[in-house]
Parts: structure tokens; sequence; C-alpha cells
């Protein structure tokens, strides 16, 4: 079997253009939509009133917010794929994601939320770090990804008992209603201040898994052969762990917790490529971006009475996606 | 030119080398036999510092312990036991993975890379096979890409575990030639191996390990005996010296 896949930079390019027109349509569409020539106005200081408002308090933080967070998982799904050898590894399993939402949930949980909006993305980031020194301390030394597994699960499974017990002990309804609500996922009502919390970390943390690129493909071969063609193998743990934990915890530091979007973009980014790991790093970035935009787009455009969350699209879309997957390994397509 | 001076592995709490001395030059081919779990992939790790040894191991003076990795990397490529493919990669993609320890930080394949691709490919007999999926391959092709990328490195020095794993006698052969090959080229090869006498055929000299040991060292002729084999693989075996190669006929368990 032969297979065609385009040049890298071809698809690198037709991404960011699909990335592109959701931006643009994230802008224009929502509760009230607004018309090109009125974008065009408010954007370069003309504008009416309201249209000037709704785009620069509503509509571009959350388009940002949706662009630099489905970047992050997507980057973040396709380096933990590529590092533990897995396609069905996604950003959660060091656990980093579920101790961010834990963080979140304490600050709403014990009332320092309310004293300042970026409390609760602070908290967040505070419990990302945390299990990020868990995680060090449990399995920091050993080199086998098995180790990483396991103590992204034991870290993974601390958090959400943490959050269970929050939601559990939630001293009325309502507190318990507006952890469940957090908890779902969700970019609605964020302002640039959410922006410029998650910004850096995300930066970072993308930083530090691009520069995985080349170990990753060298442990295609397993890490006898990546170490004996001038691998790191500590080193390229470390970038892993630091990358995800910091990246992925500002990215649902400000959104919550939003699944599949690590799992589903690298599989579909992978038949576009040459399958190395290293191909699929920046396209599951940028296809990442475009893919959260999208369904943040769906969620304001489905009309519903209460509004959808984020976090339910996407896990409605990563069901699809692991049939095809099922599928093809039984040989049925 | 690489040196073991007294070189122990310690596993767990298990010493699985022992006291190693052996000096290996350019242009030999040298093969590590000896029984299953004498020790030999260990030593083999050991000499790319994949396991932490005692002693020294050194390359041209250089102790590879201290060395970096991408510098030892360039120096001695290493072909490890069964391979396993974690990516369905297409078996060019796959030789290229073998100029890694060349490439700088954010470049690019160069011509040179890819001119080295091309005669690592070429030498292995697997151009045919550049656009197929490197795991659909069968076990003879995927054994000839998998040594075409370890080609691909370059390096003066060349470690093989068990590269005829699972091949018929044909690529055996095809394999055994292509690391005489390579010897001849003015390459420093060790294999580990099984069969003594594809080993004796090709090897200008085996060391022959038990229980983490050099039990023997030196040419085929000299350490194929049938009472080292006797001692050390619990074998009866006649052995046939009179040709350029000796060959080795086991008959069966040697009876205490």
């Amino acid at each position: 079997m032969t297979r065609f896949a385009p040049p890298r930079w071809t698809l690198i390019a037709l991404l960011a253009a699909l990335t592109l027109i959701a931006a643009v349509a994230s802008l224009l569409f929502g509760a009230v939509d607004l018309s090109v020539a009125r974008l065009i106005a408010a954007a370069t200081g003309s504008g009416d009133e309201v249209a000037t408002i709704i785009l620069f308090d509503l509509r571009l933080p959350r388009t940002l917010l949706a662009l630099v967070v489905g970047a992050m998982l997507g980057l973040a799904g396709a380096g933990l794929q590529g590092y533990l050898r897995n396609p069905l590894a996604e950003p959660s399993v060091l656990g980093t994601s579920n101790a961010a939402a834990l963080g979140a949930v304490g600050a709403i949980y014990f009332g320092v939320a309310e004293l300042h909006p970026a409390m609760l993305p602070v908290l967040a980031i505070g419990g990302a770090l945390l299990s990020l020194a868990l995680l060090f301390a449990l399995s920091g030394r050993s080199e086998s990804p098995l180790t990483l597994i396991l103590a992204g699960i034991a870290v993974g499974t601390l958090a959400v008992a943490g959050t269970s017990l929050a939601l559990n002990m939630s001293p009325n309804p309502f507190a318990a209603m507006e952890i469940m609500t957090w908890l779902l996922g969700s970019l609605e009502n964020r302002s640039f201040q959410h922006f410029w919390i998650a910004l850096p970390c995300i930066a970072f943390g993308s930083a530090l898994l691009l520069w995985n690129a080349r170990a990753l493909d060298a442990l295609t071969l397993g890490e006898d052969a990546a170490q004996a063609m001038g691998v790191n193998l500590r080193a390229t743990r470390l970038r892993l762990l630091i990358g995800t934990a910091i990246g992925v915890g500002g990215a649902v530091a400000v959104s919550g917790s939003i699944g599949f979007i690590g799992l589903i973009v690298p599989h579909l980014i992978r038949p576009l490529t040459d399958r190395s790991p290293s191909a699929i790093l920046l396209p599951s970035a940028i296809g990442g971006a475009a893919l959260l935009t999208i369904a943040d787009l769906g969620v304001r455009i489905i009309p519903t009475t209460n509004e959808l969350k984020l976090g339910v699209v996407t896990a409605f879309l990563g069901v699809p996606v692991f049939l095809i997957h099922l599928m093809r390994e039984k040989r049925l397509w | 030119m690489l040196t073991l001076e007294n070189v122990g592995v310690q596993l767990g709490r298990r010493s699985v080398v022992q006291g190693v001395d052996a000096a290996f030059t350019p242009g030999t081919l040298t093969g590590i036999v000896g029984p299953n779990g004498a020790g030999k992939s260990t030593l083999a790790r050991a000499m790319l510092a994949l396991v932490p040894a005692t002693g020294r191991i050194s390359i041209d003076g250089d102790a590879v312990a201290a060395m970096p990795r991408a510098d030892l990397a360039r120096r001695i490529a290493y072909l490890p036991q069964g391979q396993t493919l974690h990516w369905p990669l297409t078996v060019e993609r796959l030789v290229g993975l073998g100029r890694l320890p060349h490439l700088a930080p954010m470049s690019k394949i160069s011509d040179a890379d890819a001119a080295a691709i091309e005669r690592a490919m070429i030498r292995a007999d697997v151009q045919g096979l550049r656009t197929r999926i490197a795991t659909e391959l069968s076990g003879g092709e995927r054994a000839r890409v998998l040594f075409a990328r370890a080609l691909a490195v370059e390096a003066p020095g060349l470690i093989a575990d068990e590269p005829l794993a699972s091949l018929d006698p044909g690529h055996q052969i095809d394999v055994m030639e292509l690391m005489r090959a390579e010897a001849d080229a003015g390459a420093l090869v060790i294999a580990v191996l099984h069969d003594l006498t594809m080993a004796a055929r090709y090897c200008d000299r085996l060391l022959l390990i038990d229980d983490g040991r050099i039990v023997a060292d030196g040419t085929p002729h000299e350490v194929l005996t049938p009472e080292l084999l006797r001692t050390v693989y619990g074998i009866d075996a006649r052995v046939e010296s009179g040709g350029d190669w000796p060959t080795v006929t086991t008959f069966g368990r040697a009876r205490p």
C-alpha cells in the first residue's frame, strides 16, 4: 500500500485558512449577528457603540481564547500521543487538567472566586503546578512511559476525588450548580483578562512541546534506539511534563474542562501527514484552534433554552472519531 | 577504536556483566556469542551507555559515559534487538530517522542527508520499498529496512543486537554480507549472534560470553571448539574445522 499526503506547508496553509474563516465567523455570529460592514467599522474604530462593545468586550476575547485553548489542547494531545506512542492518549492522561479543575472548583467552593475575576484562573494554574510537583515526585526520575501514565492516573484520580468532595460538601445547591457549570467547560463571558492569563502559560507550554519534535520521531523506534540516536530521554520527558502541565493548566484555568479536542484533532490530522509524530504537532495546534472555534460557534448558533456548554459539544464530537477508529481496526472500511 | 577496561554491569542486584576487557578495531567484524542470559545484549547496551556500567568504556580515548548523547550517536550506530515500530511510517521516512544525530536544532534535511539516506537504501537494497509502509512489510524486508536506518547514520561504528532473529537462511546471509561489507569498508562492526556457523563464516573474531564474562576471545577457529561449546552451552557438538571457517553441528544436550 502506498499513500498520498499533501506537502507539509500546503497542509499548514489550508488549516490556517480554515482557522481564519472560523475566527471571522466567530466574530460575526452570535446572539446578535453583525454584518461584515459593521464588523469592519467597529474594528477600525468608526462603528456604532453596540457593535464596538459586542466586538471588543464579547466576541474578540472569546474568539481569541477559543483559538489559543484549542491550539494548546490539540498540540498537547499530539505531543502526548507521540511520547506515549499511544493514539488514545490525550491531555488529561497526566491528570494536570483535572488538577487545574480542582483548583478552580476550590476557588468557587471557598468563595475566593468572587473576590476578583482573576482568582479562579490563578488558583486553577496553582492546581496544575501542584499536580506537576506530584508527578515529579512520583515519576520524575524514571524514563519509562508506563510510570508516567500510572503517576498521571494517580494524580488525576486524586484531583477528581477532590472535585467530587467539593460537590458533595457544597453548602447549597447554587454553589454545586456553579461548580457543575464550570466543570462542563465554556468560553462564555470571558474577558481579555482571561486571555492575558492564559496566553503566557499556553505560549510557554507550546514551545516546550514543539521542542520535543525530533525526540518524538526517534521514539518511533523505541527508547533504546532513540537514546542511541542522541535523544536525551530525561530532558524530553521534563519538557513534556512541564509543557503539558503549564500549557493545559493555563487553558483549563480559563475554559473549564474541554475534553476530546486533544484526542480527536491528532487523529484527524495524522492521515494527512507522513504519520511521523513530529509532522502532526504544528498542524494539530492549528487544527485544534479551528475545531474549538467552530465548536464554540456551534454552541452560540444552535438554539437551546439553556446555553449549550462547549465541553458537552466536544464530547459528542469525540464519539464518531472513536467509532471510525474502531471500524478501521476491524477493517470495515 | 572501542576499548573496554574491566567493565561490569549491575542490573538490580544481579551482576550481569563482570570484568570484561576487550578492544575493537575499525575494519573488523566481531561476533558476540554465548547462551541466552549470558549478558551479550547488556554488554552491547553498555557500550552505547544505555545501561550504567563500572570500569571504563571509551571510543578513541573518550569515555562514552561522559560523552554527549548526540556525539556518541554520530560515532556508533545501534540496531536494537527485535525493534517495534510505533507509527506506520514510509520506508524512506523511517530510514531518514537515521539522520537525526546529524541534524542541528530546527534545521531541515539537507542534500547531504538526503544523499546519505539514498546510499543507505541502496546498500541495504530497499530502494524498491521506499514508498511502502514499514509496518506492513514482511519480516525479511523489515529487517533490511531497519538495517538501512542504522546505516543512514553513517557512523564509523555499528553495533547490531541479534540482527538475524526471525530471518530465513537467505535473508540471514544478506544481513551478514551487509555487515561484512561495512567492516571491509573500514567500519567497526559488532554483532550479537546466535547462529554459530553464520558467526564463524562471516566474523573476523568471536567473543564467547558466559555468565557475564568473556570465556574465549579469538578467531572462529580458536573459539568454536567442542570443549568450549560443551562447557558454555552444555551441548555435544561436532566442529568441522577443515574449511575456511569452522561449521558447527549440534547433536544434543551434553550428558554430565
